[in-house]
């Protein structure tokens, strides 16, 4: 079994590139979900994984592209034989990595604000994650890059 | 079908919800209506049922926030019951427990709403 599962851990990638629309967020996370169990991680960190996902589409849906349902989402799963790494591009707007604080749970619960806790998930999901701003003659790009260690769950 | 599904009961003077299938940031206006029509019918309390619930995002946990002072300013209030452990996990990740009564069972909240009166 452990044989079984370290030869699906060789290195290996899936791409999804899907219309920014809330629909289809069922269908990311399905995408997403189903390689991560293929590759052997428990219902819980997978759980976790698939969370995180639906949080960064989200935001980049309902943000970076201001509900612009004609743009495009590139979502991409690469398998390293110790990780597994997700990048998610949009070209919208995206945002300023530096407003990127861990928020004030309390002060934030206590003001009932709405929304915008999918940052906080994301990295409290995650083993690690970056986010950067790609500029280039064809216009700007913004990218998520999480990652979960397969050493950190324990089989 | 949407892949989300909120049925109402009604119990007395309490109101239930119950959820069925993914709540993400899709399906988070349907509860969205379903808490608004309950409020325009003067039903402040309230209980959630996730028994059927599959998945949680915080697209659908925001839901709750956005009504509860509402409902709390008319002597109501909105008890969450029968989550699975990964839905509890979400709203446990960020820090609900301490702000909404979050109970095994639809009964136990039944009682408290009704202990309370």
């Amino acid at each position: 079994m452990k044989n079984a599962v370290n030869h699906l851990r060789t290195k290996k990638k899936y791409h999804l590139r899907i219309p920014s629309q809330t629909e289809n967020l069922e269908i990311i996370r399905e995408f997403v979900t189903k390689i991560a169990r293929k590759v052997g991680f428990r219902d819980e960190e997978t759980g976790k994984i698939e969370l995180a996902v639906d949080e960064a589409c989200t935001n980049v849906i309902e943000h970076a592209y201001g509900q612009d349902d004609r743009k495009l989402i590139d979502i991409e799963v690469q398998i390293d034989p110790d990780k597994f790494i997700i990048t998610i591009t949009d070209q919208g707007k995206g945002f300023d990595p530096q407003k990127l604080k861990t928020p004030d749970m309390k002060k934030y619960l206590d003001e009932m604000r709405v929304g915008g806790l999918g940052v906080f998930l994301m990295k409290t999901l995650m083993d690690e994650i970056d986010f950067e701003v790609k500029g280039g003659r064809r216009g700007r790009k913004n990218q998520v890059r999480m990652v979960k260690y397969f050493a950190n769950q324990r089989s | 079908m949407n892949g989300f599904e909120v049925m109402r009961d009604e119990n007395g003077a309490v109101s239930v919800l119950r959820l069925k299938g993914f709540l993400d940031a899709h399906t988070a206006s349907d509860l969205e209506r379903a808490i608004q029509k309950l409020l325009d019918d003067k039903r402040f309390k309230i209980i959630v049922n996730f028994k059927d619930l599959t998945y949680i995002s915080s697209a659908g946990l925001g839901v709750f926030m956005g009504f509860i002072e509402e409902v709390r300013t008319n002597s109501g209030d909105i008890k969450l019951t029968n989550m699975s452990p990964k839905i509890f996990r979400v709203f446990d990740l960020l820090g609900f427990p301490t702000l909404y009564e979050i109970r095994n069972e639809e009964g136990q909240a039944l009682d408290s709403f009704h202990n309370k009166k």
